[in-house]
């Protein structure tokens, strides 16, 4: 080999330089778009997502704008179905048994359940991943002290404890969020704290308390961002969740109020009149199934492209 | 080990109180009292009934009455629906409800045990993908969706296969005739299975793998045998943690399916309890509820110990 000479050491950092370096996180976005059901599931949501927020654009129709004359009237397209019907062909999933356009009604939902997921799962994030990393950072007694409290409220029947609340405070909007949400976060403690007993023992956690770095500013700038991988992927996980219990909720008649309405409302009306009007009952449920779907795979391929090791 | 077991049942009474002391603030911290009807009562009357059902006294020794019944099973009077008590109530709704819950179990783990070594026995190859995503939609789909939708195919419609006809009933006991329980009973079982089939093949996987599975094959033992002598042993043993979180999932899902089937199990008086702000009905059935899941986890995990010799007790 020749030795180095003060030029050629200059040109080696320039080729070092002109070499990339990739990031962790870089690696698993390309993992993560790789992965053809991951992709296909973020597609599909995003379009289920843009016909939420544009959903006014997108129908003549409001979404409680009442029509008498074509009570239960079936989709125009759908086969056999009467003159009456037919002749009013807007209405591209038929007419519920009010006689409310059941497109819009069904982007409308969209809107309740998907905003319902996301405030949720915001809720059950904030505390679940404060909760955990305390949690796992202080360590100790007070570790001991907090997570038996989450063993304890692990082993209650929460749906239950949900619906006595929302018995009891006459089913309120907000509430319902914070209700679900709060339901939600002791899986995320769990997470979090685990996460936070490994990376606490890293040298950089050390050097930063050798800075002179505080408690707090320890875990807002050193754990929190270390802990994101598998909070990301729970969370994917925690949305669909989340819309399944209000869902579950609007389905008894305990969420969300008239006229305003949700995929559960919708679902559980369709379910009533399933003999007269089928399609109020599958195009709500097909579309609350494909979200689910979409959610379940971007949070697998979420979870592969974050945690290679689990391959 | 009995010691374990005793240190346990310890731990789950302040669980359990923890449960009551909750349900039973959260009940009171509610506006409103159980007797605000649309017409106002007459002062005396009113002070009558409050004395009957001892809401007149502070909120403490209420509760602390509410514990002292509790403790001889007596979940006080329901609000609602005169002439009868709340332990009546879920004395005449668990039969409905635990014939239903049992026959759901046992045929989610008969076919999801069936499911689950069919796709690890082919791990990686059509079958096992298709069983796979057969057991995400399960777990995908929501009860409140299966269940309309199988009333719909065999209610409705009257699905025929071969000439034969395949329609059922779509509500109602008829006390517990087999036809009238196969739709509920299907419905809830449809997403254990799918657990069930996940769980098992994740397990097998790895056991068909082990050493001693490779031993027993070497050893020119059939493919049966070793599946059944030795892999299903350790195969299988995920299952018993899976107990606790199985009957919570029931105990939710027979809300749904007892309401969509007319069904008059406990999940049914729930739901009407709820809508009717019958208040101790509700507290009653959280109560139940709550108790039966922690039993039931804490056996389960009882259970794992004494079946896995490979977790110690410390």
């Amino acid at each position: 080999m020749a030795p180095i000479l003060p030029g050629d050491r200059a040109d080696m950092m320039r080729v070092a330089t002109s070499v990339k370096g990739r990031s962790l996180w870089q690696d698993a976005r390309r993992r993560l778009f790789r992965n053809k059901a991951a992709v296909a599931g973020m597609v599909v949501l995003g379009l289920i997502t843009l016909m939420a927020i544009f959903a006014p654009l997108l129908s003549p129709y409001a979404y409680d704008e009442i029509n008498y004359a074509l009570v239960q009237c079936a989709p125009s397209w759908w086969p056999g179905t009467n003159v009456l019907c037919r002749a009013d062909g807007a209405h591209w999933f038929g007419m519920d048994s009010v006689g409310r356009d059941l497109f819009v009604r069904t982007l409308y939902g969209a809107r309740v359940s998907l905003a319902v997921g996301l405030v949720a799962t915001c809720v059950s994030l904030m505390i679940g991943v404060l909760y955990g990393a305390a949690a796992g950072y202080l360590g100790g007694r007070i570790d001991n002290i907090l997570m038996r409290f989450v063993d304890v409220l692990y082993s209650l029947p929460f749906i239950f404890f949900v619906i006595i609340l929302m018995v009891m405070f006459e089913r309120n909007f907000i509430l319902l969020f914070v209700a679900i949400g709060a339901v939600e976060w002791l899986t995320m403690a769990r997470i979090v704290r685990g996460q936070t007993l490994s990376v606490k023992q890293k040298e950089f956690i050390e050097a930063a308390r050798a800075g002179g770095v505080g408690t707090w500013g320890i875990i807002k700038r050193h754990i929190v961002p270390n802990v994101v991988g598998p909070v990301i992927v729970y969370v994917t996980l925690t949305i669909p969740a989340v819309i399944l219990a209000e869902s579950f909720l609007s389905f008894l008649g305990l969420g969300i109020r008239e006229p305003l309405t949700s995929w559960g409302v919708l679902i559980s009306e369709g379910a009533n009149s399933l003999e007269t009007a089928p399609w109020m009952l599958i195009f709500p449920a097909g579309f609350m199934a494909i979200t689910l779907f979409c959610f379940n795979f971007i949070g697998d391929g979420l979870r592969d492209a974050l945690d290679p090791k689990d391959r | 080990m009995l010691s374990y077991a005793i240190r346990r049942f310890l731990g789950a009474i302040p669980t359990l109180l923890v449960i009551i002391t909750l349900a039973f603030f959260m009940m009171r911290v509610a506006p409103g009292g159980p007797f605000d009807g649309e017409r106002r009562l007459p002062p005396e009357i009113e002070a009558n009934i409050m004395a009957a059902y001892d809401l007149d006294k502070p909120l403490y020794q209420q509760y602390f009455l509410y514990l002292g019944r509790l403790a001889q099973f007596d979940l006080g009077p329901s609000f609602r629906t005169r002439d009868f008590t709340v332990t009546e109530m879920i004395a005449a709704g668990l039969p409905v409800s635990l014939r239903l819950g049992l026959s759901a179990i046992v045929v989610a783990l008969f076919f999801g045990i069936l499911l689950g070594i069919f796709a690890a026995l082919r791990q990686n190859k059509a079958a096992d993908y298709s069983v796979m995503t057969i057991a995400m939609i399960g777990i995908t789909i929501p009860t409140f969706v299966t269940a309309p939708l199988l009333t719909l195919m065999f209610g409705v419609y009257g699905v025929s296969l071969f000439g034969l006809n395949l329609s059922l009933p779509v509500g109602g006991w008829n006390d517990g005739a087999l036809r009238n329980m196969i739709l509920p009973v299907t419905v809830l079982a449809l997403p254990q299975i799918a657990v069930v089939a996940r769980l098992v093949r994740g397990s097998m996987v790895e056991v068909l793998r082990s050493n001693y599975v490779r031993t027993a094959r070497a050893k020119g033992l059939s493919s049966y045998r070793v599946v059944t002598r030795h892999a299903l042993r350790a195969g299988l043993l995920p299952l018993v943690s899976y107990l606790g979180p199985a009957i919570a999932g029931l105990a939710t899902g027979s809300l749904i399916v007892e309401q969509i089937f007319g069904l008059p199990g406990i999940g049914r008086y729930f739901v009407q309890g709820a809508l009717n702000r019958d208040y101790t009905l509700v507290l009653g059935v959280v109560i139940f509820y709550a108790a039966l899941i922690i039993v039931l986890n804490l056996i389960a995990d009882i259970l794992y110990r004494v079946l896995d010799p490979r977790v110690r007790y410390e």
